[in-house]
């Protein structure tokens, strides 16, 4: 059994850790004189060695990411919160914003004094109306207190953060696009190279890091390399935020240290399946990645682990479906989403997304065809690796693994003419 | 003009929080949203003048974002997340039966201009689910029969507690209010909400109060029985709604939202277009406070 870990969400349980005199109480902004007491190169240098991931999905290399950051432009260089969280089944962000905002912060100050930025901006997702109200509270309480603005605790760093609201758009997660937003644009993603290290917010070097990642530099710097790599595994290193959803008895986030058996986050912690019902599909990093089935329960849910099973870690957000759930059905809302959340820049995902909508509707619905199956394959290789960016491939996920795993069940909705689940939902509510 | 004098020195605020001008397009989009209950073609020429944008620079961003609204949106925007996670806890039972208690199309305001109502996907919020929105702020964990209550006391002007409110999570008395917000102001002027606090919370589908935290217990198995009674569908919902609509010669808005897949030239002419009002605009309540219940 591996233990649930608090770190991340040490102080959750603390109904006022979002108030500044109860974070500090409980060792909030206690790294920033630690941090101020380094030279920033030594502090990037800690967080390339203690192996920390990207949280946001890619899983990059966050020192890494920090130490591409183009020097002597004389230009500003930005940090760039990405709090626009909305891969479906994803709730950690906004979680960790609710309750425990000035953790963000934090991170935020000691990441912006690594990389010399004096302007760091938090693009939120303008939905989450609590985690914005705390957020926000949260910032202004910092400047209060003298955490930001001019000569941050006596340090002689100054730092602004702006907080900056996103007006739905799915696409603004993706780091490019997340910058078009930030500039005034329509977020739309842009070529990399040059990436965003490069030539970023305002063609200025920035880094795009989640919130997850963000807050756990702090913990980083406080406990040390080694503390932090006693967690996970050698190339996942430290503890991960899980968001389970669906039908589990007790959904909700979890922390693990990376490499749990996906079989301890849906069956333990989460309560397992809801009484009376098996498993019978899961994603393991929300719809974007490839569903998985009971029979990969054991695989570490770390990037390794799961890229070995034939899917992506993602987020980390467990979308659990029961034996009653009709899987072309799931795909249909999966794709809704896409065909919704296409930018329109790209031709392989803005026009690929919607045929696909539109023939898993037909199945759904009773027109299907046994072509229709290949046809859905098909166009999955045409986006798949064709699209601009990450949200076209994302859309084939589901697709691509349902067909590997349930392809039967699609021919039932062909030779049955529809939908062999009773109250097909879909069709129940939108059509 | 569509922004007050006043509010324009508040947009040059904004601006101000900016390296580049811009960047501040998307909150005062949302302050003129404040304003005029949505983004007007005036408050378009009169914001690309302020930017030094054309209005078409303008008009393209606004219909790229859904939360930028072509029509004049309700008091209460009720929002009902569709996606998988709310999907498999009832939650297009929900929204067409909202749909059809207001008697409009999803994304459309009822006639007395008080609640809108729309689907939207992932909230963020999946262990919640279903969840509902009013002004953003969620009620989670709804039975169908919640969640008409809910929006039978928004038609009274009442507004029920959010599902966090004991956590310290307040809701928006208005769409304008949460417009304000949401350009990044601060508190909005009291006359932007106030609302009766309605005398019930909305409690969660098992009458516990939700505690959305880490390692909760278990709680028990409850609103799945609507999927598996296999009901028959509901024929008056179906077509109240329908999101796609493609072959509506005048969708909806919510359902018309601009498609991003959309012909780019549809951009250019939203800076133009003068959307026809559905719906009155939106209500102002008179002033008092706006933070009731916090």
């Amino acid at each position: 059994m591996t233990e649930q870990v608090r770190v991340l969400t040490s102080r959750w349980e603390d109904d006022r850790a979002h108030e500044i005199d109860r974070f500090m109480e409980l060792d909030g902004y206690a790294s920033l004189d630690a941090a101020f007491a380094k030279a920033p190169e030594d502090l990037v240098q800690l967080v390339k060695d203690s192996g920390l991931r990207g949280r946001g999905g890619a899983g990059f290399p966050t020192g890494m990411k920090w130490g591409f950051l183009a020097k002597g432009t004389g230009k500003p260089t930005y940090l760039v919160v990405n709090a626009d969280e909305s891969e479906p089944g994803t709730f950690k962000d906004m979680e960790l914003l609710e309750r425990d905002p000035h953790a963000l912060v934090e991170g935020v100050i000691v990441s912006a004094y690594a990389i010399g930025c004096r302007t760091a901006l938090i693009y939120l997702r303008g939905e989450c109306g609590w985690a914005g109200r705390r957020l926000q509270a949260a910032v202004d309480a910092a400047y209060d207190r003298g955490l930001l603005g001019r000569d941050v605790k006596g340090s002689g760093f100054d730092l602004d953060v702006v907080l900056h609201r996103g007006a739905g758009a799915y696409i603004c997660g993706e780091e490019t696009a997340l910058l078009s937003s930030l500039e005034g644009q329509r977020g739309q993603p842009k070529l990399r190279p040059p990436f965003p290290a490069v030539e970023g917010l305002y063609r200025a070097p920035t880094t795009v890091n989640n919130v997850e990642t963000i807050a756990a530099v702090p913990w980083i710097l406080r406990n040390g390399v080694d503390w932090f790599r006693s967690m996970g595994t050698e190339k996942s290193p430290g503890p991960k935020l899980f968001s389970v959803s669906g039908d589990v008895r007790n959904p909700g986030n979890f922390e693990f240290p990376l490499g749990v058996p996906a079989r301890e986050v849906i069956m333990e912690a989460a309560g397992g399946m809801l009484e009376g019902k098996t498993l019978k599909a899961w994603t393991p990093g929300g719809s974007s990645t490839p569903m998985l089935t009971g029979e990969h329960l054991d695989t570490p849910m770390d990037f390794e682990g799961i890229t070995a099973a034939g899917s992506l870690l993602g987020t980390a957000a467990v979308i659990v479906m029961s034996e009653d759930v009709c899987i072309v059905n799931a795909c249909l809302n999966f794709t809704e989403f896409y065909a919704h959340e296409s930018c329109g820049k790209c031709t392989p995902c803005r026009e690929g997304t919607d045929w696909m909508r539109k023939i898993l509707l037909r199945l759904e619905t009773g027109q299907g065809r046994e072509e229709d199956m290949d046809t859905l394959k098909d166009i999955c290789d045409s986006i798949f690796g064709r699209s601009f960016c990450a949200l076209g491939d994302g859309a084939t996920s589901p697709i691509v693994s349902a067909l590997k795993y349930f392809r039967d069940e699609f021919s039932e909705h062909v030779s049955g003419g529809g939908c062999p689940f009773p109250g097909s939902r879909v069709v129940a509510a939108a059509h | 003009m569509p922004l007050s004098e006043q509010n324009l020195a508040r947009a040059e605020e904004l601006i101000a929080r900016y390296p580049q001008r811009r960047s501040a397009l998307l909150p005062i989009l949302f302050l003129l949203q404040a304003e005029d209950g949505y983004v007007s073609p005036a408050g378009v020429a009169q914001v690309a003048d302020l930017l030094g944008l054309t209005r078409a620079e303008v008009g393209a961003v606004a219909t790229f974002y859904t939360m930028f609204r072509r029509r004049p949106v309700g008091k209460y925007l009720v929002s009902v997340c569709k996606t998988l996670p709310c999907q498999l806890r009832g939650a297009r039972e929900i929204s067409a039966a909202l749909a059809e208690r207001l008697d409009v199309p999803l994304g459309g305001t009822d006639q007395s201009g008080m609640v809108t109502v729309e689907e939207v996907e992932c909230l963020a919020a999946c262990d919640g689910a279903p969840v509902v929105q009013v002004n953003t702020e969620n009620y989670e964990r709804l039975s169908r029969d919640e969640a008409l209550r809910l929006v039978e006391a928004l038609l009274r002007d009442e507004l029920p507690a959010p599902t966090f409110a004991a956590a310290g999570s307040v809701t928006e008395p208005s769409t304008a209010s949460l417009h304000w917000r949401l350009a990044g102001l601060g508190d909005p002027p009291a006359a932007f909400g106030a609302t009766a606090a309605a005398a019930e919370p909305a409690a969660t589908a098992d009458g516990q109060p939700a505690a959305r935290r880490i390692g909760r217990e278990p709680s028990p198995p409850e609103p799945t029985e609507q999927r598996e009674a296999g009901e028959p569908q509901p024929a008056e919902g179906a077509g109240a709604a329908a999101p796609e609509a493609p072959t509506e010669p005048e969708p909806p808005e919510g359902s018309g939202e601009p498609r991003r897949g959309a012909p780019v030239d549809r951009d250019a002419e939203a800076a133009h277009e003068a959307p026809q009002d559905e719906g009155p605009a939106p209500e102002r309540g008179p002033s008092g406070s706006g933070e009731a219940g916090r």
